[in-house]
């Protein structure tokens, strides 16, 4: 009898990006499973934000190979993306439209079919239906970050890269924010890069953690292998233990 | 069909931003519309002392004006479409997407065409009102002279946005100025043998300037011969062809330097 082979979303070999002489990633071979939610974490300048960017081909990495849904994503990039979507607090939906004008805009540009539709589906899961007319620049940052996470799935992605979604979220629209992730993962099966410097929400919400400092991969598994393996009690202090390693 | 699809996604947001906004619209009409205003009435001024005759300044200066306002215009159209994602933090959600930058820019192309037909006619009808001046005074050239003058402000736009790719946003200063840097050199008012020789040389790989001369060969009565608009369409494909690889070099180099994202700080 043979094991069933595991899919991966996402596959980096050796990958390794260098600005001038300073080396951010650093022969990392990452490996995300299909259908899991996975935290990467790190200390600012570990290279998680370097590494999201080459996953999107915003950055082009010095050496290495990226493989996504098992295709080089070079090669493949136009195909890659239709499927892939991304979210952070730092890039922002324009100000000077409404709330569906962007989401349709966002449809669109993902060849979804009957984007108008696409728009009311995803805006009702992420409770922003009532907000479809208003300007996007008159939002509060928890309804900015739904509509945010709505645009992220306005494709129906099978890889979703999330850069800290919920940084100045207060707790219960965080909490709410994280029960939906939770749920979509659960209904749809996308494979989900989660960054966050909250340990509690990678606790609760990822399936697998791996911590990377200064480019490379120092740890990984799941969050309760983790603080068994490293004594403690919970992943906030392991993420201390392994950001003070020499 | 996709990148129909895509193109239309992009004409549309612009288009949203368009209708709703006054200060915008008033980008598009006030400067062409001053301009206008401006060189009429200076050439019915000149036109009434001209005593002599010989001279339309109206359609030397008026009709001047107004094509190369389809050189400013397409250019700065281009240049502000390129700039408002930069402008609103926006840059990168586009281009996580499967858009191509050739789709980018022919909606931006396409866009620039919209705003350039509308004030090529708001300009013709005030010619028309307040000076009696018809653009189609040029006749069947004007279709010529149209997409040679639109060829080299995308071509300039093209440009810009390479230079604002690779520098970032701080270079968004020669997207309000770059028209008007070629402009002494584009024989806009004057021929080319009115300049300076060094600056002739200069004139004459300018694609505009064999515009403009012909534009005075027509109004003075001459006939247009194939190398008037043939040498203006080499020259703009030669441009175009190089500003494209100017282009992608310049994206290369900057996720190599991995700044793309910064270009919208």
């Amino acid at each position: 009898m043979t094991l069933p082979t595991k899919r991966f979303s996402i596959e980096t070999t050796a990958l390794v990006k260098e600005f001038g002489t300073f080396r951010a990633v650093d022969g990392l071979d990452l490996k995300i499973e299909e259908g899991k939610i996975v935290g990467l974490l790190g200390p600012n300048g570990a290279g998680k934000t370097t590494t999201i960017q080459m996953l999107l081909d915003i950055i082009t990495p010095t050496s290495g190979s990226i493989k996504i849904f098992g295709k080089e994503l070079h090669a493949h990039k136009q195909e890659i993306l239709s499927q892939v979507n991304f979210s952070s607090p730092y890039v922002a939906l324009p100000s000077n439209l409404t709330v569906f004008e962007n989401l349709v805009t966002f449809a669109r540009l993902y060849g979804v079919k009957n984007p108008k539709q696409k728009v009311k589906e995803v805006a009702t899961f992420f409770k922003v239906d009532h907000l479809l007319s208003r300007m996007t620049a008159s939002l509060s940052t928890g309804q900015g970050t739904r509509v945010n996470l709505a645009k992220a799935f306005i494709n129906d992605p099978m890889l979703l890269l999330l850069d800290e979604p919920t940084a100045s979220l207060d707790p219960d629209i965080r909490d709410q924010t994280l029960k939906m992730l939770k749920q979509i993962q659960k209904e749809r099966g996308v494979s989900i890069l989660y960054t966050s410097h909250d340990m509690n929400e990678i606790e609760i919400l990822c399936d697998h953690v791996i911590f990377i400092n200064k480019g490379k991969i120092r740890e990984e598994g799941t969050p309760d292998e983790l603080i068994k393996k490293f004594g403690h009690k919970d992943l906030n202090e392991v993420f201390i233990s392994i950001a003070r390693e020499e | 069909m996709k990148s129909v699809q895509r193109i239309q996604a992009l004409v549309m947001r612009h288009l949203y931003v368009y209708v709703r906004s006054v200060p915008r619209l008033m980008d598009v009409f006030f400067w062409p519309v001053m301009d206008i205003l401006i060189l009429g009435f200076l050439s019915v001024y000149l036109n009434s002392i001209n005593t002599g005759g010989g001279l339309n300044f109206l359609a030397l200066l008026l009709g001047g004006s107004i094509l190369w306002q389809i050189v400013d215009r397409s250019q700065n159209a281009i240049s502000t479409y390129f700039l408002e994602d930069v402008w609103y933090r926006n840059f990168i959600n586009i281009f996580i997407t499967p858009l191509t930058w050739t789709e980018f820019f022919v909606a931006g192309a396409i866009l620039s065409i919209i705003r350039v037909v509308i004030v090529a006619i708001i300009l013709t009808v005030i010619s028309l009102l307040l000076y009696h001046f018809s653009i189609f005074y040029f006749g069947s050239a004007l279709p010529i002279y149209f997409i040679n003058l639109f060829l080299f402000g995308f071509v300039l736009a093209v440009f810009i946005s390479a230079i604002i790719i690779r520098f970032g946003s701080s270079a968004q200063v020669l997207a309000f100025g770059m028209a008007i840097l070629v402009q002494p050199v584009s024989a806009v008012y004057y021929p080319v043998s009115a300049l300076p020789i060094v600056f002739q040389y200069i004139a004459k790989a300018i694609p505009v300037s064999y515009v403009f001369e012909a534009m005075r060969k027509v109004t003075n009565g001459g006939v247009l011969s194939t190398s008037d608009w043939l040498i203006p369409l080499g020259l703009n494909l030669f441009y175009l062809i190089i500003v494209s690889f100017f282009f992608v070099a310049m994206v290369k180099k900057i996720k190599i330097m991995g700044k793309l994202l910064k270009i919208q700080d």
